[in-house]
């Protein structure tokens, strides 16, 4: 099985502060690694090889820096690492993402299975799996808990709903998104870290892919825009409240409706 | 629409750190004394308002073809549903596309696909919904994305509605971005708040970043624009006496239908017994001292949708399993909402729970460790204050089902 993998390189913490005078964001460091819910992708993408064998290919986007992720996949077992990168991708939002990853894999085909994260740590938008699948036009299921069967011709996966568990058959191809905990992660190996250190990583640039009109690219191509970013606001005030206890039993039951408990 | 220009000339080594720190994604990057803009730039431009003047520069283009806003019309929600029964965050959708509709004088509609979904589209009238559209056909029965996918292209070609609404449910985000990404439109995820402009652009607010930040995000020059919301953001439409709404049934090819996907077996989820997982926590410390005290404590967490949990002391008393310890020596719990019930708050105990989006403590001690953290540090005695509390809540309850049922 053709198994492609989707990988994000995402800031090492997710712990930005704001400068409150001057509105610019503060980072600490700047750290980066694989986005924690590409782990299970990957897992599970290695999990069915072991079982069927295959090819599995991880594709990301993002500045050369973001060779470290594929590298790090290539340290967990991944056999094949793309990197689509270029300024014409710069400020891409869900759609131009998309759009680029669906372009770089029709480059690396055949593919049977296309395999994503739940969503990432630094966008938190779990959009950019579905919006693949339609870009290039398979089918996908979304919130996959469980791989039950694996055939030739299809899939029999089961999907967290709202309230219930399905299970559901999918034709190949088509992309999964994965929930987190489908499989444990495996350490990266050390062994593999030294077999692969001078793994080939290809680069896909703009001018590589097929569509070349630039509209549909980076910021041209993102029908959303980032106005501005502000520090959330901190509304928690601390309160303590004494008192005769039936007004306090009301005064708990008031406010938990407010906040939407009740 | 605009891009960013180096102005290479005016790079020094002073000013290129400056623009390398000042940009909030590491977009920028520094190569033979050269600054170039890489693909993380989210178009914040904080570099260039913020950062030494005319090195980086906003370059309008004036070539792109504007879409035509008049020609896109109303607030769409879509009606999240299983199976016919419909999530309760449809109607808090309705309640903001309700009050964003009157900003711009626009209509509120309802998309509804499924299968035998007629007479329900009839209740979401009550709500004060101009027009539900249904497509009810029996290949629709489950979500299976493709048939969902295609209905919904139907309706917006069809309604060429400006804003759609989603719930952020499982199956809204599966089905928006695959509906965006064949508009090629604007989709924002979780938005938290919700305005709308005069030019009838949306204003969408959101956490990235696990919550650290807020953005503001616009769709400026596509239509439709789709957003999802989750469950509990915004607040439910109340009931009109009025109903002037209607239903409108739309017809499809439904030969078209073709899926690759085939729904097998749909169980229940089982109840979450596990204390990490639950959005609601009540907790208990030594001041339980037996089966009694136990109930009303398990009475709370019932009456709240919640579960019992406690410290260490307890699970020694075996009144309490230890599966539903929080501290260092028992789990990690991050619920919405913890309630500690003569709780001291010892260092293990808050290190297990100090996360908690919102805090309420009750202990009789005013100088208890617990209040340290708690958000709503409340001092008195558990055995006077639960039982009122949960008295309280039951009457907020039957109010809520009254105005439910229209009876006030």
């Amino acid at each position: 099985m053709n198994i492609v993998v989707c990988i994000k390189q995402v800031p090492g913490t997710s712990e930005v502060n704001i400068d409150p005078e001057t509105g610019n964001l503060l980072r600490s460091g700047i750290d980066s690694k694989m986005n924690p819910y590409d782990l299970f992708a990957l897992e599970t993408a290695l999990r069915i090889k072991e079982r069927k064998g295959g090819l599995i290919k991880v594709i990301t986007m993002g500045p050369l820096h973001a060779r470290d992720v594929i590298k790090e996949a290539y340290m967990m077992g991944a056999d094949e690492g793309y990197l689509l990168s270029d300024k014409v991708f710069a400020g891409s939002d869900v759609l131009a993402t998309s759009y680029t990853l669906s372009q770089g894999i029709n480059k690396i085909k055949p593919f049977d299975l296309i395999i994503c994260g739940k969503q990432t740590t630094d966008g938190d938008t779990a959009q950019v799996g579905p919006e693949t699948a339609e870009f290039l036009n398979i089918p996908h299921i979304a919130n996959v808990l469980n791989i039950l069967k694996i055939r030739d011709n299809e899939l029999i996966v089961e999907m967290d709903m709202p309230n219930t568990v399905e299970i559901a058959k999918i034709n190949i191809p088509c992309l999964l998104t994965v929930d987190k905990d489908i499989y444990d992660p495996r350490l990266p190996s050390f062994l593999k870290k030294i077999s692969t250190r001078d793994k080939k990583i290809e680069i896909f640039n703009f001018k590589d892919l097929r569509d070349k009109n630039k509209k549909k690219y980076g910021l041209d191509g993102s029908p959303t825009q980032v106005e501005k970013v502000f520090p959330p606001k901190v509304d928690k005030n601390k309160e303590k409240w004494t008192g005769d206890s039936r007004d306090l039993g009301e005064k708990i039951a008031k406010e938990l409706k407010n906040l939407k408990f009740i | 629409m605009a891009t960013l220009k180096v102005n290479q000339g005016k790079v020094t080594p002073k000013t290129a750190n400056e623009l390398i720190d000042i940009c909030p994604f590491g977009a920028i990057d520094e190569e033979n004394g050269k600054l170039i803009i890489n693909s993380n730039c989210k178009m914040c431009k904080i570099c260039v308002k913020k950062g030494p003047k005319g090195v980086i520069e906003l370059v309008e283009d004036k070539k792109i073809k504007k879409v035509n806003k008049r020609e896109w019309k109303g607030i769409t929600v879509y009606v999240d549903h299983v199976e016919g029964e419909i999530h309760p965050v449809t109607y808090e959708l309705i309640g903001k596309a309700k009050e964003l509709a009157k900003k711009v004088d626009y209509p509120v509609y309802c998309l509804f696909i499924g299968n035998d979904i007629k007479e329900k589209a009839k209740n979401l009238l009550e709500y004060g919904v101009d027009e539900v559209f249904v497509y009810d056909y029996k290949e629709l029965n489950y979500f299976r994305i493709e048939p969902y996918t295609l209905a919904f292209e139907d309706f917006i070609n069809k309604l060429k509605p400006s804003i759609i609404l989603v719930g952020a449910t499982t199956t809204g985000r599966s089905l928006a971005p695959r509906v965006a990404a064949r508009f090629r439109t604007g989709l924002t995820a979780d938005c938290t708040i919700l305005d709308i402009q005069k030019n009838t652009d949306l204003i969408q607010i959101r956490p990235a970043y696990g919550g650290n930040i807020m953005a503001k995000i616009k769709t400026t020059n596509s239509r439709p624009q789709l957003a999802t919301v989750r469950y509990k953001v915004m607040d439910a439409a109340s009931k009109c006496e009025n109903i002037s709404g209607r239903v409108t049934s739309l017809e499809i090819d439904s030969s078209k239908f073709n899926s690759n996907i085939e729904v097998i077996k749909i169980t229940k989820k089982e109840k979450e017994e596990n204390i990490s997982e639950a959005d609601i926590v009540v907790a208990v410390g030594k001041a339980i001292k037996n089966e009694d005290d136990l109930k009303m404590a398990e009475e709370l967490a019932n009456i709240l949708g919640g579960q019992l949990a406690c410290t260490r002391p307890i699970i020694e008393n075996g009144l309490i399993e230890p599966k539903r310890q929080i501290g260092l020596s028992g789990r990690t719990v991050k619920p919405k909402l913890i309630i500690t019930l003569g709780i001291s708050g010892s260092v293990q105990f808050i290190a297990g729970m100090n996360s908690s989006e919102y805090i309420f403590a009750i202990n009789k001690d005013p100088e208890a460790a617990i209040f340290n953290i708690a958000h709503y540090s409340i001092v008195g005695d558990i055995f006077e204050i639960v039982p009122d509390l949960i008295e309280e809540i039951k009457k907020q309850k039957d109010i809520e089902l009254k105005e439910c049922i229209g009876i006030s």
